[in-house]
């Protein structure tokens, strides 16, 4: 049986990554003694009377014991050994996953999993995709990235950073084991269904006198998930969040081998460049997933799932720019530990939310079987990496001083608190509605109004800083200094705003926005062209070449200043739909008109088929015209699936830079002669933001590119670690 | 026949046929037209029903949220207004109709207060970091001073340089 076999399969893998930990963390009892020793108040603790106090004592005791058992021969073996172990994983993972997409695409009904997620009319690349589908799948998804990442980082050489390789061996397998272990455990996709006396029902393992069970046909996947951003987001989201793993992976080994330099950081550089590449177009594809869709006009809700992935995300951004000034100015060691361990357990929990929507309820939480272990182990984690933080305190004191209030460093500690500002808003407003219904037993709905009031002045402060930090200087900075290069492009900016005051919209926020995009882009560009302009200058070239070898010379900085740029085209678009949106409803009978935001919409005519995949479509042509002027057709329609019972609004979009039209097909009774429905949005400078996330792509990927040869790397990190201590 | 005269049961008559007219007439005024989708929207938006979660009512598909909103326009239509409208659904379905969260105070203090005291830590960490600067604070000023017009491109390039 295939599903046995694959429930096999998941069963030895969780057994190998928990060998593979155990053995990592054994091989290395110093580090295990750093450990027992960082508990948290275990001095305190320690001194409790009788038992409690014994208890304490003896994990002490035993610290004092590992570390005097240090064999170095013996922990080399182990550590290779937890090493052979871990790389074992991937192979088995992915064939567990062959076989469960073998079961997927071969209509293995029987199988609870492919019942829940696939059905005969369903194409073969979604069944696939269907992988990812239900909560089992993804979970094993999670799993097998998870572990191809870890062997991809042990697969590295080691020379230099020997000490860290057990404790990145041990965090990556604690995290893999867990979610295999959840995968196993609770949420197994190979479960199968048998028939008994009772009734038919999933099991594992087929219990006595039944018999197996088939169905005719499966439930199929929601018809929201079957469109290609679907197909594509939950992998580039999922990519994210393990990504994120290896940085904090390193940041513990860090932390327990007392080795609290910034080489984990320079190690781990490219993995979270990578991670945050991966995250912000997973949620940007989310958005336009959601956008073509959900059918309501929008993007971005608001809702607790889209947040739990937005979460991970602040703290990554905060992350990308503090490890700077410890990079450069030995500054925040403590912050980025925080960070980092924030991250992952963001991560965590986003993972968690998404797939099990337990935010719904606090009942829905207590029910589900996954909740209080991912609780379980968001708090274990949570509270044995802060406590190692806190014993490494002292070695993780600022190596410089701050000398003004605006200097580079000093800006991006101003960035990060206002990302924290809005983590804090997001998790307050994920987590309100359920203390409410904990405290006084009323639900509340805590609707996008109030994560835009709460949000928006803070994300003006962000975009503000967006524009000034790039010009300070690391060290220090004043006001003359600041003032004399940024004074040109924000008297250019205000010219801007001023134009736009007169010609086109008097809304405050509006003008604001647009003067901080304005502001940004500005500076930016002049900031590149003076970079430009010196190089011309100095080495004789001309313009285009100086720009292409400035940013060649400097990729983290100009890919940076791109990424900033994509930020302001995306903030341009998402100003424009929020601010500026106009949308009507109503009904039209064939041939008559409606009017919005300067577009004439006009029914003219509808069908209804059937699909070859199961789906009931009905399709409306609808005209445009604008001033009179013919600009084409629009095909809103409204998919019917008969296998899940559900419809799906699929809009008819015209999308132009200043503006999208977006027509959805709201109802239709073909018996009833009172014509169609429509519900028409008007949805201004919206592209941008899609055009912005496109030039984000080429930003984050000038500034993650692997150097073209690693070892050259290697050695100009260690150079420069050097030159940083004997600075020192 | 001379000049035409209305005789009084024909004045009874017009009369009776104006009055029911203008009766009608004011029955229909008050009941208004009757409410367009946008009218309704705009309400339905500001409110979320209680069976899909966090889903505005104003685009929820589901068949219980078209009775709703058909709810929306019979209330509209009968006079109420959108502050009556909207508080029957919050006394009929609970506080989590509304969008917005109804303890004002929970729900924007407390992230402000947390925002706040984020904003103090920082300041606080920054004052210690400066302090035990301020003796050698002459020494990148000197520097600045023999810097010319091209400082910033020595600045750029000291900092390629240190890349390299």
């Amino acid at each position: 049986m295939i599903a046995n076999l694959g429930f096999g399969i998941l069963l030895v893998t969780f057994f190998v990554a928990l060998y593979s930990g155990v053995t990592a963390v054994l091989s290395n009892p110093k580090g295990l003694a750093t450990i027992f020793r960082s508990l948290p108040g275990s001095e305190y603790l320690r001194a409790l009377p009788g038992r409690l106090g014994r208890f304490f004592r003896i994990t002490h005791d035993l610290a004092n014991w590992l570390e005097k058992k240090e064999d170095p021969q013996r922990s080399a073996s182990m550590a290779e050994s937890a090493r052979r172990a871990m790389l074992l994983t991937w192979p088995l993972l992915t064939l567990a996953s062959l076989l469960l997409i073998y079961l997927l695409v071969n209509n293995h009904f029987e199988v609870q999993f492919v019942y829940e997620v696939t059905s005969r009319s369903m194409p073969t690349y979604l069944k696939v995709t269907a992988w990812w589908g239900g909560q089992a799948g993804s979970l094993l998804f999670w799993s097998w990235l998870m572990s191809a990442f870890a062997s991809l980082v042990t697969l590295r050489k080691w020379d230099r950073d020997r000490e860290f390789l057990p404790w990145v061996i041990f965090v990556s397998c604690f995290t893999l084991a867990f979610f295999v272990g959840m995968t196993v455990f609770f949420e197994n996709p190979f479960k199968m269904f048998y028939q008994t006396s009772t009734g038919v029902e999933a099991y594992l393992i087929q219990p006595a006198n039944s018999v197996l069970f088939t169905p005719e046909d499966g439930n199929g996947l929601n018809p929201l998930l079957r469109h290609p951003g679907m197909i594509i987001h939950p992998p580039m989201l999922y990519l994210g969040f393990v990504s994120y793993v290896i940085p904090f992976a390193f940041a513990i080994a860090a932390l327990i081998t007392g080795r609290t330099d910034d080489r984990w950081i320079r190690l781990t550089r490219r993995w979270s460049l990578w991670a945050w590449l991966f995250l912000t177009f997973g949620l940007v594809l989310g958005g336009r997933w959601a956008y073509d869709v959900l059918g309501w006009g929008g993007y971005w809700g608001w809702d607790p799932v889209e947040i739990a992935a937005f979460m991970p995300w602040l703290t990554g951004t905060a992350f990308l720019h503090s490890v700077m000034i410890q990079e450069k100015r030995g500054m925040l060691k403590t912050w980025n530990m925080l960070l980092i361990i924030l991250t992952y357990d963001l991560v965590i929990f986003g993972t968690f939310l998404t797939r099990s929507g337990v935010l719904s309820s606090v009942h829905a939480f207590a029910q589900s079987a996954i909740g209080p272990l991912f609780f379980t182990y968001i708090a274990i984690t949570l509270i044995a990496s802060v406590a190692l933080v806190i014993y490494r305190w002292g070695n993780l004191k600022a190596e410089t001083e701050m000398h003004s209030l605006l200097s580079r460093e000093a800006l991006f500690l101003f960035n990060n608190l206002l990302f924290m500002s809005i983590l804090v808003v997001c998790f307050w407003g994920v987590i309100y509605p359920l203390t409410s219904e904990l405290f006084t037993g009323a639900k509340v709905t805590v609707g996008p109004a109030f994560y835009e009031r709460a949000n928006g002045p803070l994300f003006a402060g962000l975009m503000f800083l967006m524009g000034i930090a790039p010009l300070s200087a690391w060290g220090h900075s004043t006001f003359k200094t600041l003032g004399r290069a940024m004074w040109v492009p924000t008297v250019l900016a205000f010219i801007i705003t001023a134009v736009i005051f007169a010609m086109y919209t008097r809304n405050v926020y509006a003008i604001i926005g647009f003067f901080l995009v304005a502001f940004v882009i500005l500076i930016t560009l002049y900031e590149y062209g003076r970079g430009a302009v010196a190089r011309q200058k100095t080495h004789q070239e001309n313009f285009f070449t100086a720009i292409l070898n400035l940013t060649a010379r400097d990729r983290r900085r100009y890919g940076g200043y791109i990424v900033h740029l994509s930020m302001m085209l995306m903030a341009i678009g998402i100003l424009g739909i929020e601010l500026f949106q106009m949308e009507t409803q109503g009904t039209l009978e064939v041939n008559q008109q409606t009017s919005i935001g300067g577009y004439d919409v006009v029914y003219q005519d509808i069908a209804r088929f059937t699909g070859p995949d199961g789906r009931e479509v009905t399709r409306a042509v609808v005209g445009i015209y604008q001033n009179g002027e013919y600009l084409g057709t629009l095909h809103p329609r409204i998919d019917y699936y008969f296998d899940a019972q559900q419809a799906m609004t699929i809009p008819g979009q015209r999308a132009t830079l200043k503006d999208d039209l977006y027509i959805l097909l709201v109802s239709w009774e073909p018996a009833s002669a009172v014509g169609a429905t429509f519900k028409i949005y008007v949805n201004p400078l919206v592209n941008w933001l899609w055009l912005g996330s496109l030039l984000f792509l080429v930003g984050i990927v000038i500034a993650a590119m692997p150097d073209k040869d690693p070892e050259r790397v290697m050695a100009r990190a260690g150079k420069r670690t050097r030159q940083v201590s004997a600075a020192d | 026949m001379s000049k035409r005269r209305l005789s009084n049961t024909q004045y009874a008559i017009l009369f009776t046929l104006l009055a029911t007219l203008f009766a009608t007439l004011s029955v229909a005024l008050a009941q208004g037209p009757t409410p367009t989708d946008d009218e309704v929207n705009k309400i339905a938006k500001k409110l979320y029903c209680p069976v899909c979660e966090n889903t505005p009512l104003d685009v929820c598909p589901t068949e219980a949220c078209r009775q709703w909103r058909e709810q929306i326009r019979e209330m509209l239509s009968e006079g109420k207004t959108e502050d009556e409208i909207i508080q029957y659904f919050i006394d009929t379905y609970g506080v989590r109709a509304s969008g917005d969260p109804p303890n004002k105070v929970a729900s924007y203090l407390i992230p402000a207060v947390a925002i706040l005291a984020g904003t103090a830590l920082l300041l606080r960490a920054l004052q210690m970091w400066k302090k035990p600067k301020m003796a050698e604070s002459t020494v990148p000023a000197k520097e600045a001073k023999h810097v010319h017009q091209d400082e910033y491109f020595n600045r750029l390039e000291e900092e390629l340089k240190k890349r390299k």
